[in-house]
């Protein structure tokens, strides 16, 4: 039996805005076993940013709970937070605005083992530092710069460097690539597989781009207006999609290659706004197989076997709407 | 051979950056074609000079630092680079158009949409207010946006709805060639789906000829018939879609196809192309790729690849099918 790392249950966060209360995170419910990566995948503002955040309590949930080795972090004071940070960490989106612009490389990476007071002397600090940046590939030389002396992708490596400075067993990767171009993306990708063997890291990572998600995940998650709609191993997720937005989300993925031809299910309008979501099925208006039954009543996420989970209500017996 | 059918040719085109840091030589003697009703892909990273090119065409490089120092650029048989400026305008927006990257920032805050597409109309075409607003309605209609929205701004609209206005004002004058510069890449994937529909669709009904720039090898494989790779502001492979994606020539358009996630396979570690995108001031000598290469000989630092068509329409820029042993 593969040992959980980390466990989510009924997670919500809720934002309260002018026009009302906004749903980020309605109701989530997963959980990553270690050295294990898990996906989570949706369009912008389904919430799956809010997702990473919350579980390391750089957002307060609303509610729910969050086991990290079978204890609810939620109820830990100031001290234990600043302990559990030691093993839970996370590498930003975008390598421009996540380093401070007047630190040189050596700071930031060195920031957390100076907050933590990890190192008593600046000698056995350097060596440190100069050791993460051989890791994620930076070379020595880099030490005194600034980020803004960068690229995109070396200052990934900086952004990874600084998570991994304090020995973290968890980390959660929020759009790593999206900046990159796709030669850069494609090292730094294999960077992070890497370092996963090499110190048996668990990864959630937060992605649109479904290819890369399928080429470093272990399981998905799809995520919908604050909801997971379906989750799996990531053969299956896309091999036999059963949630109707999930097949219209990998049929939409352009595929660089001309030798597949499929069929295409073009969605109709847009993300409807995730404040105030009604009663029902939060994909309702643009599903093609909706039935009255799914704008009065909320799915659940159901066990269909095989790990695999659903969050339909005709899962297995989708007929097309007759409208 | 085809000469008259072409709309429009590109011939050895230069543009260069004149900086206090140096020169960039961000488009090295280009050389293209795009046929009536033809759809081309220009692929390649940032920095690639696929936006320069696409500027290059409407005459609209900030000048300076940017000059269009050689080449020509004929559309419908004439030079633009010999037109005036009044000329220019009346092309521009009219037979040619453009669609911009990011629909957030391409449209006007404090204009309705409705007035946005009857301004293009207005100057184009000689019609009166009213007439300009019905064509509005209609253009939005097209596009998949209720007629009833043409006195909404653009806040009122979502990402994808807001690059379909910008593909409406685009289409509002029927141009013979539409310049989109990444249309879909600041949208999500079902949205782009829309929209790449919608374009195709558009294309198909008005006969547009396109020029289709992007960084994503899907979308090209979706609408266009063919395409060019630029590295470090060179066209370094140039053919049909078929041929590209069936047997790529130049390794770095081979490297760019293995860092891509392949969708439908499983594969253990990608096969990035090693180090970074050079410095546009200081492109290396000879092939601009050569340090990147993995098939660097030592000529390749010295000298410069010329192009060669390889077999009937397909170009490849590398010293790899130079001289052939």
């Amino acid at each position: 039996m593969q040992e959980r790392l980390l466990e989510v249950r009924n997670l919500k966060k809720h934002f309260s805005t002018k026009k009302g209360m906004l749903h980020a995170v309605d109701g989530v419910n997963f959980f990553i076993n270690k050295g294990e990566t898990l996906g989570l995948v949706g369009e912008s503002g389904c919430g799956k940013s809010t997702t990473g955040r919350v579980v390391l309590r750089l957002l307060e949930a609303t509610e729910g709970e969050i086991i990290f080795e079978g204890k609810d972090i939620l109820q830990y004071n100031k001290q234990q937070q600043r302990e559990m940070r030691k093993e839970m960490q996370i590498v930003f989106q975008d390598p421009f605005a996540s380093l401070n612009p007047r630190m040189t490389i050596s700071e930031i990476i060195a920031e957390p083992l100076v907050v933590n007071k990890v190192f008593s002397s600046k000698v056995d600090m350097q060596k440190r530092v100069k050791e993460l940046m051989e890791t994620v590939g930076l070379a020595e030389r880099l030490i005194n710069a600034y980020p803004h002396e960068l690229d995109g992708g070396r200052r990934q490596r900086i952004g990874i460097a600084r998570a991994l400075a304090l020995k973290p067993k968890f980390i959660v990767q929020d759009e790593p690539v999206s900046a990159l171009d796709v030669s850069i993306q494609a090292q730094i990708l294999n960077l992070m597989a890497d370092l996963q063997d090499e110190f048996g890291l668990t990864y959630l990572f937060i992605s649109h781009d479904l290819s890369v998600v399928k080429h470093v995940s272990d399981r998905i998650a799809v995520m919908y207006l604050g909801k997971i709609v379906e989750l799996s191993d990531y053969s299956s997720m896309f091999n036999n999609p059963l949630h109707p937005y999930t097949q219209a989300l990998l049929s939409a993925i352009p595929i660089p290659r001309i030798d597949i031809k499929r069929e295409r299910i073009i969605l109709e309008g847009d993300v409807p706004s995730p404040i105030n979501p009604p009663e029902g099925c939060r994909f309702y208006g643009r599903c093609r197989y909706r039935q009255d039954i799914c704008k009065n009543k909320t799915p659940e996420l159901k066990d269909m076997g095989n790990d695999k989970y659903v969050a339909c209500h005709f899962t297995n017996n989708l007929k097309p709407a007759t409208v | 051979m085809k000469d008259n059918k072409n709309l429009l040719e590109i011939k050895n085109l230069s543009i260069h950056y004149v900086t206090e840091d140096g020169t960039v030589r961000a488009v090295e003697d280009m050389c293209l074609e795009i046929g009536s009703g033809e759809t081309l892909g220009l692929v390649g990273e940032t920095g690639a000079g696929k936006t320069t090119t696409a500027l290059g065409i409407m005459q609209l490089i900030p000048n300076p630092p940017g000059k269009l120092v050689n080449g020509e650029i004929l559309f419908e048989g004439e030079d633009l680079l010999k037109k005036t400026q009044a000329e220019l305008r009346k092309i521009r927006g009219n037979k040619i158009s453009m669609i911009f990257q990011d629909p957030m920032t391409s449209l006007n805050p404090v204009m309705t949409v409705g007035e946005q597409i009857a301004e293009v109309v207005k100057l184009h075409q000689k019609v009166n207010a009213t007439e300009a607003i019905e064509r509005a309605k209609l253009m939005l209609e097209k596009v998949g946006i209720p007629g009833g929205r043409v006195k909404d701004y653009p806040h009122q609209f979502s990402g994808g709805m807001r690059q379909r206005v910008v593909i409406a004002i685009a289409l509002a004058c029927n141009p013979t060639l539409l310049i989109a510069d990444e249309p879909t890449t600041a949208l999500d994937v079902t949205i782009q789906a829309q929209v790449l529909d919608l374009m195709k669709n558009l294309k198909d009904e008005f006969n547009t000829s396109m020029i289709m720039i992007t960084h994503d090898l899907g979308v090209v494989a979706e609408v266009c018939d063919k395409v060019a790779i630029m590295y470090a502001g060179n066209v370094i492979e140039y053919t049909d879609v078929k041929r590209l994606y069936t047997s790529p020539k130049h390794p770095y358009t081979v490297g760019l196809f293995g860092s891509i996630p392949d969708i439908k396979e499983d594969e253990d570690r990608l096969k990035p192309i090693k180090g970074l995108m050079p410095d546009p001031t200081n492109i290396p000598s000879g092939c601009p790729f050569h340090p990147r290469c993995p098939k660097a000989m030592g000529i390749c630092s010295q000298q410069k690849p010329k192009n060669i068509e390889i077999e009937t329409g397909h170009f490849v820029k590398c010293l790899l099918y130079e001289n052939p042993k």
